[in-house]
């Protein structure tokens, strides 16, 4: 039976599934990403404090929004494997986020949120 | 209630799996059927979740004037330790996963305990803030904002609390001997559930916490 | 399908136990594959798939009372038939008995029964969590009807606007019955999606490239996605509606600044792809039905692919369409009219691939191809009432009146439902290894089609007259009378054809019995892989595992081409078909535990209405149901190891020893 359930589906299998257990980075690998998500964190933490906070409204969104994205990327590409695993998961996931972002960004426009309309 | 039979699934899936199954080459495209399951209910909890703080972010700019609002009660500096303890998680959940895939299983088991507790620790966190905040006012029915803010959060917290369930219950399957290095693939599994909820977090802190709040509009 | 053995089974371990008949105490699992009591345990996706087809027939009978109650009152001008409170519960369930009830588990029946078998699989992905679904959708179709008995149903109409809905304008318990029960049957659609998904992607025959599937599998799958993506949104919505009404939250509650569009938005971008939802499954129907009965391939293929694809992606852009006159503004006004023009594409695009699928073609006009061609043609008529909603001055004077009710039961009635009605003549033989009657069929078809007809076409007259939906009656002076009377006159018309589909159901099979006849595996010369085993299909589906070289591979393998190039028949079916005689085959066990634990979550919503209290029998059932799932045994031990690489591989080659997919036996 074995002989039949071979991979035969190349539009779907990008084949890093052979690979899949190879590719994980060490321990101390994972210790310095969580040490650079920390320090993201502590950024943004900062930016709450007085002396940033005089900052136009526009660059807070904007630093805090870009530290945000990058945090997720991180987390998603190297806790969740998604750097290493096979493409199927990472179409899946972003198809979700992509078709979050997009329906619930319409429906603020629809409410006027960002200012035309 | 969802995520519950899925997760119970992946339960399952630890105390029958067969070895030379955990890798998923039967499968048609090679993708262990476990995995991808998980991954395709994460996809679907990024619409779950992207209501939830829509409805939050709309609702935190309609908070009629003269309204208890986000800037009367955060505690930013006290978030933010509790930030910093689910971060932390996601590096001791994955660190519990590389154990058990190298079959060290004394760290495994230290692992594993480390993340429940900080999730506990981050849920007694929540607990004590949503109390905080009650006392200072802000009850579930105030205002608009009370509502969205709890239940955004409230949901959040109720996803974390089933990945504490998770972990513990990994936990005590290896303690029985039932789930070892060649069934990692269901700690993986548990892993992508709990980093998922925490980039939630990542979400929600920024998007809740730290985006300038609104001097009470409308 | 338990095979039993005599030689000691292998642990991974490698040890060797001797066969225990009770080795985990209550925790067995069952063994009883026949019989009444195993269809409560099954985790067979066709029995599950029988299941969902006579749970939706059931309720389709009591939308269909519904919809008669509602037209006999309003067969007469000023009538009293029903009262206001009541008219209002009897619309309202009708609209959510016929789209949740109805439609979406029928499609299931088709999903569960034959997605396994096109793609050459041995059952689904996730067999516990399939049957799961079904007891969690019946447990809430019985959740919310039960509402009937305990203070009322619901009665805010099936879209159910805030603040319309909130405890001060719905003071009854119907609307918690329309949230909770709506959200258990989300549960269902949700696990069953996630199931779905993976059984396509992952359980394919060698062989099965995505390319190959067959047009009801891939329409299926593009479903199972949308309801992947717009579950989750529904979920959120029906929460924020349960945590108003029972918990005093603020969300629909406008003095406090609350948004009653805020529904509006989370229910549409829902309700929208749910419209898709409902529809696909009965084009993917149609596009076996119509290249069977024109013998020819499908037109098309890539474009038939594509197009549903399309739809599925566009369908998440349109969804205010449905909230025109809500003040959304010109600009998003003019946006979704915009996109809503451009769904009508891919639409028209797989119109005109069935119609060149037909043309040329030898047809043949028996009852499954009728019901085919009558989806074209009444859903060609919803489509075009559908671009007139479009429009968006058009649609701001036809919102809420029977021109919408015309328009989108032209697309439900005469798209969706056809469309099951073709599915059911076409696979009842492989489901129960009879066909049904044709007499009767043709019967069945016209008494529907002219029923529906004269039923809706007159509705769209009522509509731009000015008749409002959901009025419980009107004045003699508004002249709507007559045209009313059609179609009242009309629903009866549709009830006898409903009528004559259940005696053709009785019909047929006392014909079976009386007097069987011989009609083999494939009775209609049909092209896809369920059709290369016996009817009714075997418990283990395949003999052995299908290997697939074509698009239509089992047709390819029935005929060739001879040397001049025409098409020559190279095998009869008899010849080729499994004949289901392997019974080597290791399936899952029966389980006890998806009935336990998706019962536990209609006491959860009694808990959640009447009293907390309730919520310790449901916390020990659910407890009981999760952990006795997680718990027990992954399969009987008396069962035989199929897919045992640790002893058997001596053995292992001649016999067709096969595990169902893979980690579908693992798992389950």
């Amino acid at each position: 039976m074995t002989d039949l359930a071979v991979n035969h589906d190349s539009d779907l299998h990008d084949g890093s599934h052979d690979d899949e257990h190879h590719d994980h980075p060490s321990d101390w690998f994972y210790i310095k990403i969580a040490l650079i998500l920390a320090f993201f964190t502590l950024i943004e933490v900062g930016t709450y404090f007085e002396s940033v906070h005089n900052a136009p409204e526009w660059a807070m969104y904007a630093v805090l929004t870009f530290l945000m994205v990058v945090k997720f990327v991180m987390v998603g590409a190297y806790f969740m494997h998604l750097k290493y695993d096979t493409v199927m998961f990472r179409r899946v996931f972003i198809a979700g986020i992509v078709l979050a972002i997009v329906v619930y960004v319409i429906m603020f426009l629809a409410y006027n949120r960002f200012g035309f309309a | 209630m969802t995520e519950t039979a899925v997760a119970s699934e992946a339960a399952a899936a630890t105390d029958h799996g067969h070895a030379h199954q955990s890798s998923g080459h039967d499968t048609s495209t090679g993708i262990s059927n476990n995995k991808l399951m998980m991954w395709v209910f994460l996809g679907s909890e990024c619409l779950l979740f992207g209501a939830l703080i829509s409805t939050y972010m709309l609702y935190k700019e309609r908070l009629p004037d003269g309204e208890l609002g986000p800037s009367d009660v955060f505690d930013i500096p006290f978030t933010s330790l509790s930030s910093f303890v689910l971060l932390l998680s996601s590096l001791t959940m994955v660190l519990a996963l590389s154990a058990i895939s190298r079959g060290d299983y004394r760290n495994f088991r230290i692992w594993t305990l480390t993340t429940a507790t900080l999730g506990a620790i981050f849920i007694a966190g929540q607990i004590y803030e949503f109390t905080v905040f009650y006392e200072e006012g802000l009850g579930y029915t105030t205002n608009i904002f009370g509502s969205s803010f709890y239940t955004l959060t409230g949901f959040h917290g109720v996803h974390v609390s089933f990945g504490i369930i998770m972990l513990l219950a990994i936990y005590i399957m290896h303690r029985q001997g039932r789930l070892n290095q060649d069934k990692a693939e269901t700690v993986e599994i548990v892993g992508l559930y709990w980093h998922f909820v925490d980039i939630v977090w990542i979400l929600i802190f920024t998007v809740v916490y730290l985006f300038p709040q609104p001097e009470s509009v409308l | 399908m338990a095979i039993t053995e005599d030689r000691p089974l292998a642990l991974e371990s490698g040890e060797v136990v001797t066969k225990n008949n009770r080795p985990l105490g209550a925790l067995t699992r069952p063994q009883s594959d026949v019989g009444w009591a195993s269809w409560f345990t099954t985790v067979d996706h066709k029995k599950i798939g029988i299941m969902y087809g006579v749970g939706s027939l059931f309720f389709f009978l009591f939308g269909g009372v519904e919809a008669l109650l509602i037209r006999i009152q309003l067969s007469q001008p000023g009538n009293s038939f029903l009262s206001e409170s009541l008219y209002n519960q009897v619309f309202t369930m009708h609209g959510v008995t016929m789209v949740f009830l109805v439609i979406m588990p029928m499609a299931a029946a088709f999903a569960n029964y034959l997605l396994p078998l096109q793609v050459g699989a041995r059952d689904v992905a996730f067999p516990r969590l399939n049957a799961f679904s079904f007891w969690c959708w019946l447990a809430g179709a019985i959740f919310l009807n039960t509402s009937w008995f305990l203070g009322g149903a619901p009665d805010g109409g099936w879209f159910a606007y805030a603040p319309n809905t909130s405890a001060t304008f719905a003071p009854g318990n119907g609307m918690d019955f329309y949230a909770i029960g709506l959200q258990i049957a989300g549960i269902a659609s949700l696990v069953s999606a996630i199931n779905l998904i993976v059984t396509v992607l992952n359980m394919r025959a060698p062989g099965m490239t995505l390319l190959k599937m067959p047009i009801f599998t891939w329409m299926m799958l593009v479903v199972q996605f949308l309801l992947l993506f717009a579950v989750p949104v529904i979920t959120i919505a029906l929460f924020l509606l349960t945590f108003d009404r029972s918990f005093d939250a603020n969300f629909f509650n406008v003095a406090e600044g609350g948004s009653p569009l805020l529904w509006q938005h989370l229910f549409w971008i829902f309700g929208h792809p749910e419209v898709y939802i409902l529809i696909l499954p009965a084009f993917g129907i149609i596009s076996e039905v119509i290249p069977t009965f024109s013998r020819k391939p499908i037109f098309g293929y890539p474009f038939m692919v594509g197009s549903g694809i399309a739809i599925g992606f566009m369908g998440w852009g349109v969804w205010a369409h449905h909230m025109f006159v809500s003040g959304l503004g010109p600009i998003s006004v003019a946006a979704f009219s915009l996109s809503t023009m451009f769904i009508a594409v891919p639409t028209g695009v797989k119109i005109l691939n069935w119609l060149a699928t037909m043309w040329g073609g030898r047809l043949r006009f028996n009852t499954s191809m009728l019901f085919a061609v009558g989806v074209i043609t009444m859903f060609t008529i919803g489509g075009l009432s559908g671009v007139t909603h479009a429009v968006a001055p058009s649609d701001t004077q036809q919102t809420d009146t029977y021109y919408i009710v015309a328009h989108f039961h032209y697309v439900i009635f005469g798209g969706a439902l056809l469309g099951m009605f073709s599915g059911f003549y076409f696979w009842w033989p492989k489901v129960f290894g009879h066909k049904l009657n044709e007499k009767w069929g043709k019967i069945n078809f016209w008494t529907m089609l002219i029923g529906f007809n004269v039923t809706f076409g007159p509705m769209h007259v009522l509509g731009l007259q000015g008749m409002a939906r959901r009025h419980h009656s009107y004045a003699e002076a508004d002249g709507f009378t007559v045209w009313n009377q059609v179609v009242s006159l009309g629903s009866f018309v549709i009830a006898i054809g409903v009528l004559a589909f259940l005696i053709n159901v009785v019909v047929s099979r006392r014909e079976a019995k009386r007097n069987p006849v011989e009609m083999g595996p494939d009775p209609w010369d049909a092209r896809s892989l369920e059709w290369s085993t016996a009817s009714p299909t075997p418990v283990h589906n395949f003999d052995k595992d299908p290997v697939v070289q074509y698009q239509d591979d089992w047709w390819h393998r029935k005929w060739g081409t001879n040397d001049e190039g025409t098409i020559v028949r190279i095998a009869h079916p008899e010849d080729i078909a499994d004949d289901g005689s392997n019974t080597n085959v290791h399936l899952p066990s029966p389980s006890y535990w998806p009935l336990v634990l998706s019962f536990s979550l209609p006491i959860i919503g009694y808990a959640i209405i009447f009293s907390l209290w309730l919520l310790i029998p449901a916390g020990i059932m659910f407890l009981a149901g999760f952990v006795g799932w997680a718990l027990e045994p992954a399969d009987d031990p008396e069962a035989a190891h199929g897919h045992d690489d640790h002893d058997d591989h001596g053995d292992n080659h001649d016999a067709a020893t096969v595990s169902v997919g893979a980690e579908g036996a693992s798992v389950d």
